[in-house]
């Protein structure tokens, strides 16, 4: 397990193109597929023929300016865009081989296999430990040793378990923001999820906090397929496998991450990286 | 400071410093009407509690909650069945009122809140908090006291009920509105469904400001006089059943100022102390057992 302590190491060391997942098997390449996907706020089109293949137990970045509709398409995957009014798709994204819009998947179910980190810590207003186990209560489980011991294994997994070990009864709204947000993290992994989505994680965190994180996405993708939005081009070079860039709701570029930020393709991909526009 | 070449701006000047000499006054003589007329707003306050105490605390004993209402020109007694029939028909008035009230500002809050139903429920409530309460007693007594062929403490609470329902449905909304988005979507997110997603984290969370609202309503229910002498009248015993006419604190206060005997006048103020001091506890107890956390 990679355990990346330099916070800014250069893009060539942080970006390991052939990813090493020693204790299973055979990840697909195409875990995550989407295939000629369009999407549409009302009669505003978000999304324009999206298709890529998001590989499992890696790490995928996505990048591109505010609107460029990263984060609609993240928001995608576990269907949280359908809780708002007049959504509408055209295409198909399959998870693991089976369509997402499938009549028979349960989106309650789908939700569960793929845990969620929003921009803002969210954490309810509950206490640390109720926070953790609240996709087992609502699973129904009450049994109190798997609860313990779900705390235990996701704060632990969240490299949060030590700080807060004596006061899981606590407020978490008494936690730092990184700790808020580690603990959204941990909330989210409680219930074994396949795939972490990360929506801009760190946009309200300290750089100590952002480091934390980092480190734990590192931790975290030998378990997990994750894919995180971000803003910062440094922290996708930093923890990412693969790098998707968007711009105006097109995928103009998607490839290893230290290929798109060395020698990218495209013209607007270079301009964006370096800072021309964006 | 350092002597240096660079001249000073006049901001310090003669003339500018008149000019904001006088912004200064002026900002504090605004400062001074608002903290007055804040303080006036207490005189009045302050003279309603202080005149109830005055008025009310002579009669003040324990008797007072343990006996019936004296007869006319009689002395002695209490008014125990009239906090007992007021205690009764708020209770009745929540339970019918508040279940209403919470599950429809859920409904129109959560579940469709563009709908036509739900902008007619939103509307139709902000109408009636207007309605004067007397239009409340006339309507319970038409469908309660007139069908059932009697004034009781039922068609009371029911009048209550009308009463605040509108001001439970109301602050409800608020107080679902002021549950932040983030939450929900935290809810969503974990797999929860739309009714998990209410129950155990929205209005949890909503309680605290929906007890406001509740508590409000407790307090005008347990004032009104107008709803209660069309529906429940008032009995000079302790209440028996539920489909009988029921004292209330209200109306004895109204029907002992009217009368022309100096002890149920004084008798009347005591009533009227005790019922601050009930809608006080009322709040205060709320406040703290639901008190955010």
């Amino acid at each position: 397990m990679i355990k990346s302590m330099d916070p800014q190491p250069p893009p060539t060391a942080s970006a390991p193109g052939t990813n090493v997942t020693s204790e299973l098997a055979h990840p697909r390449a195409d875990f995550l597929k989407v295939t000629d996907f369009n999407f549409y706020y009302g009669k505003k089109q978000a999304l324009y023929q999206i298709n890529m293949e998001i590989p499992q137990r890696q790490v995928t970045a996505f990048i591109g300016p505010s609107g460029c509709g990263k984060s609609t398409l993240l928001r995608n995957f576990n269907r949280m865009n359908e809780l708002i009014d007049g959504v509408r798709h055209e295409g198909d994204i399959l998870l693991n081989g089976r369509s997402i819009y499938d009549k028979k998947m349960e989106v309650i179910a789908l939700r569960r296999s793929i845990g969620m980190v929003f921009q803002k810590s969210n954490p309810f207003p509950k206490s640390i430990y109720e926070n953790i186990v609240y996709s087992l209560r609502i699973a129904g489980i009450s049994s109190k040793n798997i609860l313990d011991e779900t705390v235990e294994r996701s704060l632990r997994g969240a490299a949060l378990w030590d700080e807060v070990k004596d006061r899981l009864q606590d407020s978490a709204l008494g936690l730092s923001g990184g700790q808020m947000q580690r603990l959204c993290i941990a909330r989210a992994i409680a219930n074994r999820p396949e795939i972490l989505l990360m929506d801009e994680p760190c946009s309200a965190l300290d750089p100590i906090a952002t480091a934390k994180v980092e480190d734990l996405i590192h931790d975290l993708k030998s378990q997990f397929t994750i894919v995180i939005v971000t803003h910062n081009m440094q922290q996708a070079t930093r923890c990412s496998d693969r790098t998707a860039f968007f711009y105006l709701g097109k995928l103009i570029e998607y490839d290893d991450t230290q290929k798109i930020f060395t020698n990218p393709g495209e013209k607007q991909t270079e301009d964006y990286i370096t800072g021309r526009f964006g | 400071m350092s002597t240096s070449t660079v001249e000073p701006t006049d901001f310090f000047s003669s003339a500018n410093a008149a000019r904001s000499g006088v912004r200064s006054l002026w900002s504090k003589f605004l400062s001074a009407i608002c903290v007055g007329l804040a303080l006036l707003t207490l005189v009045p306050l302050f003279s309603i509690v202080f005149l109830v105490l005055k008025n009310g605390l002579p009669l003040l004993s324990w008797s007072v909650f343990t006996e019936l209402p004296p007869a006319a020109g009689m002395t002695g007694g209490g008014f125990g069945n009239a906090i007992v029939g007021t205690l009764i028909m708020v209770g009745i008035a929540l339970l019918l009122a508040a279940p209403f009230g919470i599950l429809s500002a859920v409904y129109i809050n959560e579940y469709d809140p563009y709908s036509r139903l739900s902008n007619a429920v939103r509307f139709v409530a902000k109408l009636l908090t207007g309605i004067p309460s007397i239009i409340c007693g006339v309507f319970a007594y038409a469908v309660i006291v007139l069908t059932t062929g009697g004034f009781s403490a039922w068609a009371g609470g029911f009048a209550l009920a009308i009463l605040i329902l509108p001001t439970i449905l109301l602050t409800a909304e608020q107080a679902l509105l002021g549950v932040s988005q983030a939450y929900r979507e935290a809810s969503y997110g974990l797999g929860a469904t739309k009714f998990q997603t209410i129950w155990r984290v929205v209005l949890p969370d909503a309680l605290p400001a929906i007890m406001t609202g509740i508590m409000l309503a407790v307090a005008r229910a347990a004032g009104e006089t107008a709803p209660l002498v069309f529906t429940a009248l008032f009995s000079q015993f302790w209440i028996q059943s539920l489909r009988e006419p029921t004292a209330s604190l209200s109306v004895l206060i109204y029907n002992f100022s009217t009368l022309p005997f100096e002890h149920q006048i004084k008798m009347a103020w005591t009533a009227s102390l005790v019922l601050v001091i009930l809608v006080t506890i009322a709040n205060i107890t709320a406040q703290v057992v639901f008190r955010r956390r």
